[in-house]
């Protein structure tokens, strides 16, 4: 589960305002061609903005969603994903659901209102040190364009990617594109592949759908609120609102609460215990 | 100094060592300032600074700090885990910390180096990266890394000369070794062939002393007429099904398999007048009316190269067909072993003359080669008749028809000249606009533009040998799943790392050699042949393999046995138990993370990459100081 703490840096930001802003950009490199190509762009001295922390891992298919998610809610202006190329990945076909993956969280940063561009995919291989120090510079003059995240001044908007973040961990939206790449390559367990266009269309409405239930969820935490002032903070028709309650009652997520005349509240119930 | 009460024992003692690596780091990084800050963040129990942290004096003051100040996990801040990783893990081992309780902080290749000119900006992007390392290393944990017993028999797949090589290697370092051949002999495509390139002897003659060893081994149990009928398992330990004609299906264990299926020739399906006229063959079925001796009387052959290949049917240069077109062009020109079938009765009939080299004959041909091989390759594309070569002495006209030679290598090279020499004719066309073959008041011929002259030609002809490309095997793609081992793009088999690992396949356990893995002569067949029983002998040599711990880890509680995990997983290394709950085979596991990051459940945790020390260290980036 995602961390729901704010950090603290947070109030921080304003007394700051004066000193220059520069943004904090994270990158997951994975370690045996993009990382391993960031290591050569040292190696031949190629320069580039000191903006980027590179986290690495083994392959970018570890890179889950909510990994992403939740470094944007937590401040980043910008997140890259490096890999290998289509198929030069080490581990075969990780990188295909890497791109799955990748393609999910820009849905999702749309939903929350998140410039796509502070998301990267750049497939670097061990032999483009030139390239990778092409990528980053680029990318940050991107991010120095669109300035700082909303999630530092915008609470909703922090809600939103909080969401999101929550969004991509439901067991719909994992088990769709965790089944994306082999159901588009391989078909299905009956061998029939399935129409591409035709899967873009179910998971961009399952992602529209765990999008909102999500965003309920954050927002009857912080307080208790009613379909219509949902309807209207997420600017969704208040029926929309009213059929995912009904189903996140169904499945105890929320609670109705103090009943104020004829308007009945919705307070998410929190989950003990698990963090 | 206070007793190690046991919450003081749960608190990390972290320690974290600067290196300057001469002035590679410290030139373009205040290292001093980086370490001041490391030793003020929580947890960490000592921080300092080396000139050169991966020498003797770095590593012992790893040691030493280690023991001194009771650390329990270790921050190096230098190069790249690439290359140092192992090293600074021996030394945490030497003094007694688990090899995964070690984080890497690259402050070089990825900032010293490529921040040159901005030295107090380096300086804080060392220090994010360093409290970024501090926070990842907060959360590490010691592992163990598994064993796993294996078996010390190996199964070849292939009974041609690579796999028989293979075998037979292993099979002489003491191992006993399955050959599994689905035809009813040994020997593979070799033996259909005439003459072989760079040698005298015959085909057969060539690969019966190989076949004899095989027989007689000992080690090696042959299984013919039969294919893989299924494989289940993993490096070390698989359980293969052997199928026969007819037969029971033999169950077999081994530790390790080699695939040898080898190659077959494209048949050329509507090239070139291919199966409308009897006198169009491919260059194996003329090598088959060699050994037959049934050629039709010659007068004039022309070959006619890349039928089908580099962009054709397929889009590679199947590396073979030059020099098999150049032997057997020599073959005929020579008359070799009179194959063209021409008796000392049919030769007084008709005025041929069969012709033996005499000793001078041959000092002659040699001088005139050395001359040649002076000269270079001198006009290789147009080459009609050179002015002082010999004329073939069968007197058969033999042309090739070609859009590069592909001769590579001194030998071939030889080859080739020494082809020429012979006047057989290399005349080069141009992918639009290739050669034609066609029949003319019953006579073969073959059209085509003369790229010197800029005119069209005419050619008669008594037989078109069309060479065509080596394919992949039509029943390759049925192997490779059951090996769970990948074909490239053209159907061959896909080894690991095209240069650094070219006999392995990416999964553990499973070796490559010969024509499956692309067109390959008999010698590089033979070559990747014993590389890969070398390869192949390690696990079974050493009697176990040693895991990484860098696998997924499955919490059953959690796991709703779904299997989109099992499915994504690359290596075939997560399967359902019989309670239906998933479960990892830790030797097959490769650490991807590809399943942790699909698990619909979060039932899956990457051992070493958790999310909690990935977001530990992602987030740490975002700290203001
Ligand atoms: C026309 C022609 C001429 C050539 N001339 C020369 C030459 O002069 N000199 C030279 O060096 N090379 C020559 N070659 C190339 C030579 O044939 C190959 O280098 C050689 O055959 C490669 O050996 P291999 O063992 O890898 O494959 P193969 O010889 O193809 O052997 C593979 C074996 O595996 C068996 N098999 C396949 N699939 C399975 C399965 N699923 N299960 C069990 N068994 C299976 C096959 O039956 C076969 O016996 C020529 C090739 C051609 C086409
Ligand atoms: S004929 Fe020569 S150039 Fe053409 S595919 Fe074969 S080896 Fe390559
Ligand atoms: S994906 Fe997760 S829940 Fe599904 S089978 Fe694998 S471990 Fe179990
Ligand atoms: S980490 Fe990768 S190799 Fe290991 S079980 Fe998961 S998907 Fe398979």
């Amino acid at each position: 589960m995602t961390e729901k703490h704010h950090t603290a840096h947070h109030g921080k930001k304003e007394a700051e305002a004066d000193k220059e802003w520069e943004p904090k950009i994270v990158g997951f490199l994975c370690n045996w061609c993009s990382y391993a190509g960031a290591d050569l762009c040292g190696v031949s001295r190629f320069q580039y903005p000191t903006n980027i922390r590179l986290v690495r891992v083994m392959c970018s298919t570890r890179v889950s969603p909510h990994i992403v998610l939740d470094v944007l809610e937590a401040g980043a202006d910008g997140i890259l994903v490096g890999g290998c190329h289509l198929n030069d990945c080490h581990y075969m076909t990780g990188n295909y659901h890497t791109e799955k993956r990748v393609n999910l969280m820009k849905r999702l940063l749309r939903e929350a209102g998140i410039e796509e561009g502070r998301l990267r995919l750049e497939w670097v291989s061990a032999s483009e040190g030139e390239k990778f120090s092409k990528v980053v510079t680029e990318f940050t003059e991107e991010i120095q364009k669109l300035g700082p995240s909303k999630v530092h001044t915008d609470d909703m908007v922090k809600a939103k990617v909080a969401a999101a973040d929550d969004a991509s961990e439901t067991f719909r939206l994992k088990a769709l594109v965790g089944k994306e790449f082999n159901l588009l390559s391989k078909g299905n367990a009956y061998g029939d592949t399935v129409d591409p266009e035709k899967l873009t269309g179910i998971i961009d409405v399952a992602t529209e759908e765990e999008f909102e239930r999500a965003l309920i969820l954050e927002l009857a935490r912080i307080r208790p609120m009613s379909v219509k002032q949902l309807g209207m903070v997420m600017e969704v028709p208040t029926d929309r609102v009213l059929r995912h309650i009904v189903l996140l009652r169904q499945n105890s997520m929320i609670a109705m609460e103090h009943p104020e005349g004829f308007t009945p509240l919705y307070k998410t119930i929190e989950i003990g215990g698990e963090q | 100094m206070p007793e190690n009460t046991s919450t003081e024992k749960e608190k990390p003692r972290i320690g974290v060592f600067i290196c300057h690596c001469g002035s590679n780091i410290g030139g373009f990084v205040d290292v001093k300032a980086v370490t001041e800050y490391a030793s003020t963040l929580p947890d960490v129990a000592y921080a300092t600074d080396n000139l050169y942290t991966c020498a003797e004096d770095g590593l012992n003051n790893i040691k030493d700090s280690i023991k001194e100040h009771n650390l329990d996990r270790v921050v190096v801040s230098s190069c790249t885990p690439r290359t140092h990783a192992p090293l600074f893990q021996r030394t945490c081992e030497a003094a007694g910390v688990n090899k995964y309780m070690f984080t890497f902080v690259n402050i070089r290749e990825h900032c010293s180096w490529v921040h040159m000119k901005e030295k107090e900006k380096a300086t804080q992007k060392a220090k994010d990266l360093v409290r970024m390392g501090i926070a990842r290393a907060r959360f590490l944990e010691p592992q163990e890394e598994t064993k796993v017993d294996v078996t010390p028999t190996a199964l070849v797949v292939g009974g041609g000369v690579s796999g028989m090589t293979a075998a037979l290697s292993l099979a002489n370092m003491k191992f006993p070794v399955h050959l599994v051949e689905k035809d009813q002999e040994l020997g593979g495509f070799v033996k259909n062939l005439h003459g072989l390139m760079m040698t005298t002897k015959s085909a057969n003659e060539t690969i019966k002393p190989l076949i004899d060893k095989v027989n007689a081994h000992k080690n090696i149990t042959q299984h013919l007429n039969s294919h893989v009928a299924s494989v289940e398992g993993f490096i070390g330990n698989y359980d293969v099904s052997i199928g026969g004609d007819g037969a029971e299906a033999k169950e077999v264990k081994v530790g390790t398999i080699i695939v040898a299926t080898g190659a077959v020739p494209l048949v050329p399906e509507g090239l070139f007048g291919y199966k409308e006229h009897p006198n169009v063959i491919t260059s194996t079925e003329f090598e088959e009316l060699c050994n037959k001796k049934e050629l039709p009387k010659l007068k004039s052959v022309a070959f006619i190269q890349c039928v089908g290949a580099r962009g054709q049917t397929v889009s590679y240069c199947s590396r073979i067909c030059c020099n098999v077109a150049i032997k057997s062009a020599m073959n005929i020109a020579e008359n070799r072993d009179n194959m063209l079938g021409v008796t000392e009765e049919k030769a007084a009939e008709t005025g041929e003359v069969v012709e033996e080299p005499t000793a001078e004959k041959k000092a002659e041909e040699e001088g005139s080669e050395r001359r040649r091989r002076r000269r270079g390759r001198g006009r290789r594309d147009e080459d009609e008749g050179g002015e002082e070569a010999a004329a073939p002495s069968s007197g058969v006209e033999v042309t090739v028809f070609n859009r590069d030679v592909m001769a590579y290598g001194v030998e071939h090279e030889l080859e080739f000249n020494k082809a020429r020499e012979k006047r057989v004719k290399f005349i080069r066309y141009l992918p639009d606009n290739l050669p034609k073959v066609s029949v003319k008041d019953g006579k073969l011929e073959v059209g085509y533009f003369h790229e010197t002259l800029k005119m069209e030609r005419t050619m008669p002809v008594d037989l078109v040998i069309l060479s065509t490309p080596l394919v992949a095997q039509p029943d390759a793609a049925t192997l490779s799943q059951l090996l769970k081992v990948p074909l490239g793009q053209d159907g061959f088999f896909q080894e690991a790392h095209v240069k650094l690992r070219p006999v392995d396949f990416a999964t553990d356990g499973v070796y490559v050699c010969g024509a499956c893995r692309g067109p390959a002569d008999i010698t590089e067949a033979v070559s990747q042949a014993a590389a890969a029983a070398s390869r192949a002998v390690i696990p079974l040599a050493n009697g176990f393999v040693q895991a990484e711990a860098l696998t997924s880890r499955i919490d059953e509680a959690k796991c709703s046995g779904c299997g989109t995990c099992v499915e994504a997983c690359p290596y075939s290394a997560l399967r359902k138990n019989e309670e239906g709950v998933t479960e990892v085979i830790a030797a097959a596991c490769k650490g991807c993370g590809c399943c942790g990051a699909t698990c619909p459940e979060n039932a899956i945790t990457m051992t070493h990459y958790t999310d909690q020390q990935l977001l530990a260290e992602a987030k740490a980036a975002l700290e203001e100081v």
